[in-house]
């Protein structure tokens, strides 16, 4: 057996762009889920303690990073499962622009989020 | 040259009896995935409490004034149905990351011939690494 089981055509754009996030969320995405429930405890989160992790430069870049592959590998895999399934039309075009809004609602509000923990965009 | 595969819909009811390895990853991956993207959005909206508490915003929590990012998040990891559904969500999210790299190997032409093995194996090491990291999640719950 080695067929493919894919929602993607192969070898286009944005099928290449969903690997390159998925290669790179899986490191940045265990690191997250290690460092803030295995070093640090979920119990014992502060505000003092997010903006001084944030407030480095090295650790605001990754989160930003995380949160634009995140949200476009978790989008993108949305609307081609979508689409697997048989979205066409009319219906395509409405679902993929919605999708593009609810991206850019969410990284405007994460780095808003960001923001607010760093006290503005960190320079050192 | 890889080809695509038409499944044809999950949702014709008949089509669960021929489901074999193949399937069931790509229906888990469907559903990892989809409840990944949900959280994510779920959780910048929590995390956003951080943006009035930068700007003093407070909140009673214990007896004691806290900036309402502290009171929020430490108030609902106080509660054991969220610790629960943290450890649902390392489920979820380790599958799909495990299931996510066989796919990566697969697309690069590696264990085409394992691939019902690999899933199986990241149903394994999904479950083992989640009982294992329930005592952490559950830690301070009680």
């Amino acid at each position: 057996m080695a067929e493919r089981y894919s929602s993607f055509n192969s070898g286009g754009r944005m099928w290449l762009l969903q690997r390159v996030t998925a290669a790179f969320l899986l490191i940045v995405l265990a690191f997250h889920f290690f460092l803030l429930h295995f070093v640090h405890h979920a119990d014992e989160v502060s505000l003092a303690a997010s903006s001084a992790r944030m407030e480095q430069l090295s650790y605001y870049s990754l989160m930003i990073l995380f949160l634009v592959t995140a949200t476009f590998h978790g989008v993108n895999g949305v609307y081609n499962a979508l689409v697997n399934q048989g979205l066409t039309g009319t219906k395509r075009t409405v679902v993929k622009w919605s999708l593009v809004a609810a991206s850019v609602v969410l990284l405007f509000q994460g780095i808003r989020t960001a923001n607010a923990w760093a006290g503005g965009f960190p320079l050192l | 040259m890889s080809q695509s595969y038409n499944r044809g819909l999950i949702e014709d009811f008949s089509r669960w009896r021929e489901f074999e390895a193949g399937m069931w990853a790509w229906i888990f991956h469907k559903f990892t995935g989809w409840v990944l993207i949900g959280y994510l959005f779920t959780h910048i909206a929590v995390l956003s409490t951080a943006i009035p508490a930068a700007d003093g915003a407070t909140m009673m929590f214990q007896g004691s004034e806290t900036d309402v990012f502290t009171g929020t998040i430490v108030s609902l990891e106080g509660l054991l149905l969220v610790r629960i559904l943290e450890v649902g969500l390392l489920a979820v999210a380790v599958f799909h990351m495990l299931n996510g790299t066989r796919l990566l190997l697969v697309d690069l032409g590696v264990g085409l011939e394992a691939q019902d093995k690999s899933f199986y194996a990241s149903l394994i090491l999904t479950g083992a690494i989640t009982v294992a990291s329930v005592p952490t999640f559950i830690a301070g719950a009680f």
